[in-house]
């Protein structure tokens, strides 16, 4: 019985994953890693990274985690497709069962299962989807050449979308709720310097409009004078932010309101003994790849401590 | 099991997918997509693992343009499901494999 227990499960793959797997593989520890439902993360679906410090010259997102996955590999970490479907985390060992009906055992367990991105929760922005309305310009922007596209949110994602699209978009329009952005100033500028970008500011998305085959158009809603306008358009790219992948620990860890597994200050470790979170699964004020990394590092030398505990 | 999959091109699609007598899976995919590259050895475990039952197919979208904008293709990947010529189901998004597996088996019955 005993051999079938692992020491450790992580489950996740994007930076907080795999830097977890590598130094916990690195301890001899043998990671079992899930790699869910998105293997390699959301960085899968960015282009350049341009802010990863070592890579002055840039790297692409699914280079850095081809190697990051590597890395974690060449120090002994498993991987196992798919993803988890459901935990026990009521007794020990915690008891895991991946979607093909697989239960796993294990000691101690990483949740590193990262933020997806949200969408505006519309019945018209459901029925489009794949039809015009995407959350993934980088997947999608091909589709769209000499169209017209609106782009949604006012972070350093919908910045980078808006450039992108211009790539293949006549003409691209940004809408944001609010008059000012959250996104960094070096993309701020870089999109209002675009000639190919406008500005919808102070506007909501109140519908998609559509022909019941494809997107045709979008209806704005502006917060300050309550006012609606209809534009046409060929394409909707939502980028409005994240929310976090917990909610299969929903009643088995303490999570704060927005659904974000809490953590000790300082630490890694959940309110459950031998559970730990890492990257954007459990950060509410950085989400970056490089905050991930480093969480991923406090969770693996946690994890460690704990087994080193349990063992005595 | 990894097989060998269908290439599918805008020239081959009328006599391979649409006059095909088998279920015919389709995977819109191009190389610079992200998530197309995750579902890529999905895609050919299924090929080996149907062999003889459905066709599996993948279509590049960059080189057969003709084809992705003929089913409305605007979000990748995308997998339909072909029936005798007819789109009978499609997914969106890199799938798990056994969503796909299920959708496949409902069609071959």
């Amino acid at each position: 019985m005993a051999s079938n227990v692992h020491d450790l499960i992580i489950m996740g793959t994007g930076p907080g994953g795999y830097t977890a797997a590598i130094y916990t593989g690195r301890a001899n520890i043998t990671p079992l890693v899930i790699e869910g439902f998105q293997p390699g993360g959301q960085l899968m679906i960015t282009t350049e990274i341009e802010n990863f410090p070592g890579f002055p010259e840039g790297i692409r997102g699914p280079e850095l985690m081809a190697r990051m996955r590597e890395q974690a590999a060449k120090f002994g970490a498993q991987f196992v497709g798919g993803s988890v479907t459901d935990v026990d985390l009521s007794k020990r060992p915690f008891l895991l069962t991946l979607e093909d009906g697989r239960e796993l055992l294990t000691h101690t367990l990483i949740v590193a299962t990262g933020a997806n991105a949200k969408w505006l929760g519309l019945e018209s922005e459901d029925r489009y989807r794949g039809k015009g309305v995407s959350a993934c310009a980088t997947c999608d922007g091909f589709f769209f050449r000499d169209n017209k596209v609106f782009v949604v949110g006012g972070g350093d994602t919908a910045m980078e979308e808006a450039i992108f699209l211009t790539k293949f978009a006549s003409e691209v329009v940004l809408v944001h709720r609010r008059e000012e952005f959250r996104a960094s100033k070096i993309m701020s500028l870089r999109t209002k310097k675009n000639p190919k970008i406008s500005m919808m500011l102070n506007e909501v998305v109140d519908e998609i409009l559509g022909d019941g085959q494809k997107v045709t158009g979008i209806r704005l809603k502006n917060v300050v004078t309550g006012e609606f306008s209809e534009h046409t358009c060929d394409g909707v790219f939502l980028a409005i932010g994240h929310s976090p992948n917990a909610g299969l620990f929903k009643d088995q860890l303490e999570l704060d309101e927005q659904g974000y597994i809490k953590t000790k200050k300082h630490s890694t470790e959940t309110n459950v003994q031998g559970v730990f979170a890492c990257g954007d699964v459990q950060d509410t004020g950085y989400r970056q790849a490089v905050t991930a990394v480093g969480t991923g590092c406090m969770a693996a030398v946690d994890a460690e401590r704990f087994l080193e505990s349990i063992r005595g | 099991m990894s097989g060998k999959y269908l290439a599918a091109t805008d020239q081959n699609f009328k006599a391979e997918v649409l006059d095909s007598d088998k279920v015919v899976l389709v995977d819109f995919w191009a190389t610079w997509c992200g998530p197309c590259m995750m579902l890529g050895p999905v895609i050919e475990e299924l090929a080996g693992e149907y062999e003889g039952r459905a066709v599996i197919a993948k279509l590049n979208v960059d080189e057969n343009p003709a084809s992705a904008a003929q089913y409305g293709i605007r979000s990748i990947p995308s997998l339909l499901i072909f029936k005798n010529g007819q789109v009978v189901d499609q997914m969106l998004g890199a799938m798990p494999k056994n969503m796909i597996v299920q959708k496949l088996d409902a069609q071959i019955g």
